[in-house]
């Protein structure tokens, strides 16, 4: 590690948003050849500063410093023509392109007569094979493919530039461990060639196996800047959080376990057998009050697919669900929130919450909802509900009226969540709830998971974590291939048991 | 933190998205196929609609509508919209047939018309970049403005008489035996080659399509957005400026209530011809084939004689809506790749 000039020296950094003071004085500093993690919670201003870096936000005051230049980047081209790439947490490229074009759109090679395409097919395939990313077909059109390879020709995108300075804003959240590391491979190619990279993670493991140096941030604050094999994690995360907080010691605390439900009575929802042609089969399930039943399986197994079956965002056509013992088909989601269930949605830029509205409006949405818009909810009964699960579910700001967008992903997921825990659901589907969100909102939301299910509230919870699903779950279902393979009670079971199912069942 | 991991299929997965990659063309095919479908039908109908005449005809006639919907596919790849070509089409007429019958020079007549269109344009677009304010909005200003601005140069329609123009309308230029096309046919055309061109093999026209399809990930990939929807709306004036220049060869005046409506005939022609509303899919290509549907419409009634001419404007209403719904079908398949 050479202790010379950075390459990019950002000091003093501030930005205010209406209502958020987002940064206040935060330094970043990035080395050549170095890979430097940018830490902190949810809110902590991580993201903020990113796009301070990029272009995206201009800076309220501070200076940015790139290879000895002074920049005031007023658009993502500029910082690009500083040799500043991103990837960033969702996938920005056009879904309607081919994957040739995102890599080099822009910077099309160019001859007499217009695009060389024969010249941006062939920079397309040696990117590609470049990151072993040789089997994805450069012509192929981009929606086709998974998250995780969309992210991967993000990647390839930002590597084709030859940049200087490499940010990847949570690059791994959509990735499995094969793509992690073959990502980490690429990230290792990159910094032995002299890339400054900030990488950006809520996966602590991955920073120590990662990063070189970290910087934490905390409030918008700058916390300091560490070498990652002088901080241990227990360190780090007290840092990140900002008291001393055993956050670990906690999740353990969260496994003594409750008393299981209320086998005694009928089954809050049952299934048999229900299923939806090209979407899953064999979905069998009975889950109490009371009981967390947890969906367990790979990337593309049929999780999210099951909870909008039972939810009724997609028709079932084969088998049969009842609700407290009677038959049921769910037309629409409709139907089954009429009858008490809840789905918290995994894509909640998408399908979950409304950025212009603020946290209260969002709040308030479900609720109004299942009334009917004819008898609209009182402001002083939103206001009174809003402050309430800002206080319980820590949202920051404190803001009820602070617009959605201007919130970090952990606070716009807890906000999701109230606002179906104010309808009051029976059953409460949560679909990867904890995604992309920090180890103190985590702890925050797996607890309150465990103390709605000791009310009484039924919940379904899909993780891509398995420990979190062996944690929290009374029951594991076990989907593989888009079908249920297996249902078994929580009794000690291990990861390696469930593996082993996974593995055993033949597709 | 334990990720599971999962068994990667490159090779099922390539013959999928190549699949579903040729999907992009499904709507662009089915128009081409209707058009040759009612062409069939049409020559199985009625004697001497075979004849290559008629298909040349139905290029004559709407040499002003190809142009027209060239700039609004620009426009509508982008996922905006541009009422005002219509009245733009009214005002280029008009400015050519008040300046042609004081005496102007007619190619100087041509420059000042094409200049003001593009003019037009740009400054919609402006207005729309750098306010933010919906296209929709901005371009049924636009539309109010340029009609209006057509009453103030003459209430009355005006006659071209200039030679150029006259030579031009009555001129045709011979293919084969008893086949011939306008001066404007030759003229629509390169405009959809040029269009087809730009929109293909230049990085301005990738532009187009990258904001179609995520104008915020266009932006974070550092694409010229704000420039290129302007420009995108300067094409659409000029493209509207050729139109009225079209027409005025064709009709041979100028007058106010001209094209009344012509905005939405260009809109029809871009949708049927497969361009998705909401931008990023679509080709210059199709939006040629959906005038050609349109104009057969019209010809097919009028072949068939016994039938008003409003039949052409249902018949319309019913092929966009079909238009709309496979484009429905269409884009969830997208979806659920």
């Amino acid at each position: 590690m050479n202790e010379i000039v950075p390459v990019v020296d950002m000091s003093g950094i501030s930005i205010e948003f209406p209502g958020v003071k987002a940064l206040d004085a935060v330094d970043l500093r990035l080395f050549q050849g170095e890979v430097h993690a940018l830490m902190g919670e949810n809110g902590a201003g991580k993201s903020t500063l990113i796009k301070a870096l990029t272009g995206v936000y201009p800076i309220d005051s501070g200076t940015i410093t790139v290879l000895g230049a002074t920049h005031r980047f007023s658009s993502p081209a500029e910082a690009q023509a500083a040799r500043i790439s991103t990837v960033y947490q969702e996938v920005n490229l056009c879904p309607n392109l081919s994957v040739e074009e995102n890599i080099l759109l822009g910077r099309e090679p160019r001859r007499r007569g217009g695009i060389h395409w024969k010249e941006v097919r062939r920079k397309a395939r040696e990117v590609l094979d470049q990151l072993q990313l040789g089997h994805i077909d450069p012509g192929s059109v981009l929606s086709t493919h998974s998250i995780a390879i969309q992210q991967l020709i993000a990647i390839a995108r930002s590597v084709q530039v030859d940049a200087k300075v490499l940010i990847l804003d949570e690059p791994t959240s959509s990735l499995d461990a094969d793509e992690v590391q073959q990502l980490f491979t690429v990230i290792r190619t990159l910094r032995d060639r002299g890339v400054a990279i900030l990488f950006v993670s809520h996966f602590l493991e991955q920073v120590y196996e990662i990063s070189d140096r970290m910087t934490v941030l905390r409030n918008g604050r700058l916390v300091g800047e560490y070498r990652t094999r002088e901080l241990p994690r227990m360190g780090l995360i007290s840092k990140m959080i900002g008291k001393e907080m055993d956050a670990l010691a906690e999740l353990e605390r969260a496994e003594s376990r409750r008393q299981p439900g209320r086998q005694d009575e009928a089954p809050v929802l049952q299934a048999q057998d229900l299923g939806r042609k090209g979407s899953v089969r064999d979905v069998t399930i009975a889950l109490h009050a009371g009981e967390i039943l947890g969906l367990a399986g790979l990337l593309g197994s049929g999780r999210t697919e099951t909870a909008r079956l039972l939810f009724g965002a997609d028709r079932a056509d084969q088998g049969h669900l009842s609700i407290d013992g009677t038959a049921q088909t769910f037309r629409s989601p409709r139907t089954a929130i009429n009858r008490g269930i809840a789905f918290s949605s995994e894509n909640r830029k998408e399908e979950g919450l409304i950025g212009d509205l603020s946290v209260r409006d969002n709040l308030v949405l479900a609720m109004q909802a299942s009334k009917g818009w004819l008898r609209r909810v009182p402001r002083s009964t939103q206001d009174q509900l809003a402050e309430k699960f800002i206080r319980t579910l820590d949202i920051r700001p404190a803001n009820k009226d602070a617009l959605i967008r201007n919130l970090s992903g952990g606070n716009q997921q807890k906000v999701l969540l109230a606002r179906w825990l104010i309808t009051n659901p029976r059953l409460l589907i949560l679909d990867e709830p904890t995604r992309g969100i920090d180890i103190g909102a985590k702890t925050q939301i797996q607890k309150l998971i465990s103390s709605l299910a000791a009310d009484g509230m039924s919940i379904i919870f899909i993780s891509a974590e398995l420990e979190e699903v062996l944690r929290l779950s009374d029951h594991i279902a076990i989907l593989k291939d888009r079908q249920m393979v297996g249902h078994i009670p929580n009794d000690g079971v291990t990861m390696e048991d469930v593996m082993t199912i996974i593995a055993g069942t033949p597709a | 933190m334990s990720v599971l991991t999962r068994t990667p299929t490159p090779l099922g997965r390539t013959r999928i998205s190549r699949l579903q990659g040729k999907a992009r063309y499904a709507p662009t095919l089915a128009t081409v196929g209707l058009f040759l479908a009612m062409f069939a039908i049409g020559a199985g109908m009625y004697p001497g609609f075979l004849s290559g005449q008629v298909f040349l005809n139905l290029l004559i006639d709407n040499t002003f509508l190809i142009v027209l919907a060239v700039g609004m596919t620009f426009v509508i790849l982008t996922g905006g919209i541009d009422l005002s070509v219509g009245s733009v089409v009214a005002l280029s007429m008009m400015i050519a047939a008040a300046l042609l019958q004081a005496g102007w020079n007619p190619f100087v007549v041509i420059a000042l018309v094409l200049l003001t269109g593009a003019t037009f344009g740009l400054l919609m677009g402006l207005v729309i970049q750098v306010f933010e304010i919906q296209p929709f909005i901005v371009t049924l200003a636009g539309l109010f403005l340029a009609r209006g601005l057509c009453y103030v140069i003459s209430v009355d329609s005006i006659t071209v008489t200039d030679p150029f123009f006259t030579a031009m309308a009555q001129a045709r230029i011979p293919l084969a035996e008893k086949l011939f096309v306008s001066p404007g046919v030759v003229i629509a055309l390169v405009v959809v080659a040029v269009a087809f061109y730009v929109l293909h093999q230049t990085r301005f026209g990738r532009t187009v399509y990258a904001i179609g399809g995520g104008e915020s990930s266009a932006l974070l990939m550092g694409l010229a957005v704000p420039r290129t929807k302007v420009l995108v709306y300067g094409i659409s004036g000029l493209c509207s400026a050729i139109g009225g220049i079209l027409f005025s060869f064709y009709s041979l005046s100028g007058y106010s209530l001209a094209a009344t409506g012509m905005e939405l005939d260009a809109i029809a022609a871009v949708v049927v011809g497969g361009t998705l509303l909401t931008g990023g899919y679509g080709y210059v290509l199709g939006s040629l084939a959906g005038v050609l549907i349109l104009g057969i419409v019209q010809t097919f009634i009028s072949y068939e004689g016994t039938l008003s001419s409003w039949w052409t404007r249902i018949v319309i209403g019913a092929l966009l809506l079909a238009f709309i719904l496979l484009q429905k079908l269409f884009s969830r398949k997208v979806k659920l790749a």
